[in-house]
């Protein structure tokens, strides 16, 4: 089938069959390959994408659902909380490996977006789906907190 | 990891050339920055200066080519930092490379064959690195004093420039096609380290903004060929299980399918991309011949483990007669340990690109063994070993994952593209994809292992012998590295971090013993220290507590001849403020521990959830890993080590049920997450040691910190892991 929505502010045409993951539509149908695999039942964060703007694990998403969506992956990071993030993420060499970076930052984004100055516990809350097995998440906190402070200023 | 390794080269000279033989090609030895034969005369045409470990461009980048897969641990950077500091390249022009398989060039000289592991990347090239670094510098200011009429002496290098006090200068890249045609100095002068200006300061991780950007073709997974197939595996669900038979006919039926082969691992989906491979894959019927499978429940194996460990075993340490130590002894305890399989976890599953032209293949993926991967493809594919090309990419994690001494996913996809070759089809290249649960089923794990501990005491409360029997699957018998690893008929890696202890008991002696089974096992990030680290510090805890002393004041005294080990003691406790009173519903736990070269000690601050359970606060740590190349990657390697080691003991195991493995994927295996972690300080013991690894000494003292503070708060001591048992998480 063909579906037809919106990538990173561009309009985009899907041809695949109707019960394909958004991940692997985007990966292999459109070569954007930012978004990643980890688990295919929602519970690592690696492939998260922003759906209208909320945080969404892009696995769990059949493209026969998604006509008209508009969704934003890493490469379409942009934005000033994106861009806090982002920047925060390298000034603290935050990844180590790096697979599940993508889905971290688009997570941390989004609780940017919503939440300018979170709290730990907002953090916790906001985190707790994205998996990061080289264990990263104190310096993941910290680049939040970072990135918080560089929104402001 | 491999770290055994290094003995058995020293001592045992037979084992070491059988082992290469089998790894054909692979010379090992020390290659420092050596000319490229037939590439020294196109670099000098191309204005590229390229070495084995350095290729400065035209462009002014300066590549450094990392002989070891960089899976996280920040290696590429580690091996960047001591080759921008002794040419003096800026930390802007450095480019991270992972260099292809070529054992010629790229042997870890510890392994005699190119591989990564045991925190091995950093001890066994620092020195080469270095001189690769200092070898490049001396011939670019070689070029540079031929062109301008200077003398070499009065030529100096900063940050990439190149200048002469007459005001000449140049950079890096103009000079390298010059610097090209210079001899190879055999013996470069290397910085004092007062001289250094990355190495023990600060050289920011060049990995990172790819990282955080989604770059492509930075993981396998990610890797495009044109006309590229990907293919899923169904293999048998019992460990040792094979196909008896299938049907395909609904599988084939899925659009975007292109052929269904069986091959030695299973039963193959190729398809036209990835979800029609996934899908078409759980519509196989296939009928599995367990004849020869493993059938028995975890629970059951364990059982025989503990009845292993109260028989004799084989000797791997014997100081005396520690059964007469033990009954002349006021006072016997007696501890039983039991430790589950463990998945390693990797965010990225395993996955390889490949193509076969049936004269030559090529292939792409996070190789870690790379020598021993290169022969599996040349054997299987029946070419010669220069047929063969294995290009190395960044890894999505490991934590040993990726060292398969059997080389499967490598095996797989060749036997795969003969069966395609076969077939008829035409050329394509092939990748496998492995879905989490291919992953987390699929073995490879750190063994489960039973342990039966008995230490004697005097009345006076000192410790008079420890005897530790210990049972579980080797890692190393009936692989690849048995000749090497196992030249006296001991597995190492199953007793290292406690029949090497250097705690002075008076007597210790300590048996192994092998179980048989199908599954197959895997060095785990710090591999047995990731039990023997928990059962020996748990054990002193449990001494101080039955003799009245303070836990850290024992370990001092029967430390007195390891200072490096009482030095990150005294200092994790200092920091952690182990004399002062914690705040009420706080309580501590210490552990120290040597692994691979590198001392680390952890002090744990836990307290306890409204429901009972335990919630790690923080966690200060002291580390001496020797001259601290890159002071902020060892405190991430620390950190991210503790995480890893904390989510394991907390609440992950792999059982079985008759054979079959209950936890598939991240909901029943559940790894440690945001709100699980503690906050971290590391402290780095300043040093002149020879630097060792960091990658996996941060693990093992995490658990028995953590355990030894519930202990201190509760009078609980938890033998049986995870604590998910003890109904802590």
């Amino acid at each position: 089938m063909s579906v037809t929505l919106t990538i990173n502010g561009e309009k985009r045409t899907l041809d695949a069959a109707s019960d394909t993951p958004l991940l692997w539509a985007l990966r292999d149908e459109l070569g954007m390959t930012g978004t990643k695999f980890g688990c295919g039942i929602a519970s690592c964060g690696a492939c998260t994408v922003h759906w209208d703007g909320i945080p969404s694990r892009s696995c769990q998403l059949q493209i026969g659902d998604l006509e008209g969506a508009n969704i934003t992956t890493i490469e379409g990071a942009n934005g000033k909380a994106a861009e806090a993030v982002q920047a925060a993420w390298q000034e603290l060499d935050v990844p180590q490996c790096g697979y599940c970076q993508s889905g971290q930052i688009l997570a941390a984004t989004a609780l940017l977006s919503e939440t300018p100055k979170p709290t730990d516990d907002d953090i916790d809350a906001a985190m707790d789906g994205n998996v990061c097995r080289c264990a990263t998440y104190a310096r993941i906190r910290k680049a939040i907190h970072v990135a918080a402070d560089k929104m402001e200023g | 990891m491999l770290h055994q390794l290094q003995k058995p080269l020293e001592q045992a000279k037979p084992s070491r050339r059988t082992f290469l033989k089998m790894s054909a090609g692979a010379v090992g030895g020390l290659i420092l920055a050596a000319k490229l034969p037939n590439t020294a005369k196109a670099a000098a045409g191309s204005g590229e200066f390229a070495q084995p470990f350095v290729h400065i461009r035209p462009d002014n980048t300066v590549a450094v080519l990392s002989k070891h897969l960089d899976k996280g641990q920040g290696t590429a950077n580690g091996l960047a930092t001591l080759v921008a500091d002794e040419l003096d390249a800026s930390h802007e022009q450095i480019v991270l490379e992972l260099a292809p398989s070529n054992p010629q060039l790229y042997a870890n000289s510890l392994f005699g064959v190119q591989g990564t592991g045991g925190s091995t990347a950093m001890p066994n090239a620092f020195m080469q690195y270095r001189q690769a670094g200092a070898a490049a510098k001396a011939m670019i200011v070689s070029a540079a004093a031929k062109e301008w009429g200077v003398p070499a002496g009065e030529i100096t290098v900063s940050s990439g420039v190149v200048s002469h006090p007459s005001g000449k200068t140049a950079t890096l890249g103009e000079l390298a096609g010059l610097a090209a045609q210079e001899e190879v100095p055999a013996d470069p002068a290397l910085k004092t380290p007062d001289q250094w200006v990355y190495i023990g300061k600060s050289f920011p991780r060049k990995d990172v903004k790819n990282k955080t950007v989604g770059a492509p073709d930075t993981y396998t997974i990610d890797f495009k060929r044109d006309g590229m197939l990907t293919a899923t595996v169904a293999r048998s669900p019992r460990f040792g299980g094979t196909v008896k038979s299938f049907d395909a006919s609904e599988a084939e039926k899925v659009p975007g399918v292109v052929e269904i082969f069986q091959i030695p691992s299973g039963v193959a989906v190729v398809a036209e991309s990835t979800w029609p491979a996934i899908k078409a894959r759980d519509l196989l019927e296939i009928e599995w011949d367990d004849s020869a499978a493993e059938t028995r429940s975890s629970d059951a194996m364990m059982s025989e483990l503990k009845d292993m460990t109260t028989k004799p075993g084989l000797t791997v340490r014997e100081d005396g007669d520690v059964d007469a130590a033990l009954e002349a002894s006021a006072n016997v305890m007696k501890i039983d340990y039991d430790f589950p399989f463990l998945a390693h976890g990797a965010m990225e599953p395993l996955d390889i690109v490949a193509e076969f032209d049936g004269e030559k293949a090529e292939f792409w993926f996070a190789s870690q063994i790379q020598t021993l991967d290169h022969n599996v493809a040349a054997t299987i594919l029946g070419i010669p070993f220069e047929n063969v090309q294995i290009n190395t990419l960044w890894s999505g994690g490991s934590f040993g994952r990726r060292a398969q001494q059997d080389s499967h996913p490598v095996s797989e996809v060749s036997f795969l593209m003969k069966a395609m070759r076969d077939a008829g089809m035409e050329k394509r290249p092939i990748k496998i994809v492995w879905t989490r649960e291919d992953d987390m089923t699929g073995g490879y794990y750190r063994p489960m292992s039973a342990h039966k501990i008995k230490v004697g005491l005097d009345d006076d409360g000192n410790v008079t012998a420890v005897k530790y029997n210990i049972a579980a699957k080797s890692i190393i018998k009936g692989s690849a590295f048995e000749p090497m690893l196992m030249a006296d008929g001991v597995d190492h890696n199953m007793t290292e971090g406690a029949s090497d202890t250097t705690y002075s008991f008076p007597v210790m002696n300590m048996e192994q013993a092998f179980q048989e089974t199908p599954v197959p096992v895997l060095w785990w990030r710090s591999v047995g220290h990731t039990h023997t680290a928990y059962v020996m510090e748990t054990m002193m805890d449990r001494i101080a507590k039955e003799t009245g002393k303070d836990p850290v004041a024992l370990r001092l005294e029967l430390l007195k001849d390891d200072p490096r080990k009482t030095n990150v003691l005294k200092l994790a406790a200092e920091k952690a403020g182990w004399d002062t009173p914690l705040p009420e519903g706080r309580h501590r736990g210490v552990a120290v521990h040597k692994s691979f070269g590198s001392y680390v000690a952890e002090v744990a601050e836990i307290s306890f959830r409204e429901d009972g359970t335990v919630k790690v606060e923080k966690v200060t740590a002291a580390v001496d890993c020797g001259i601290p190349v890159n002071p902020d990657n060892i405190r991430a390697q620390v950190e991210g080590g503790i995480g890893y080691g904390l989510g394991a003991i907390l609440r992950n195991q792999v059982t079985l049920t008759d054979g079959y493995v209950e936890e598939t994927n991240f909901d029943t295996y559940e790894s440690l997450r945001m709100s699980d972690m503690p906050e971290i300080e590391v402290h780095i013991v300043p040093s002149t040691e020879s630097p060792t690894g960091i990658g996996e000494p941060g693990t093992p003292p995490i658990g028995p910190a953590v355990a030894n503070a519930i202990a201190a708060a509760r009078d609980e001591w938890i033998t049986s892991l995870p604590f998910t048992k003890a109904g802590l998480v």
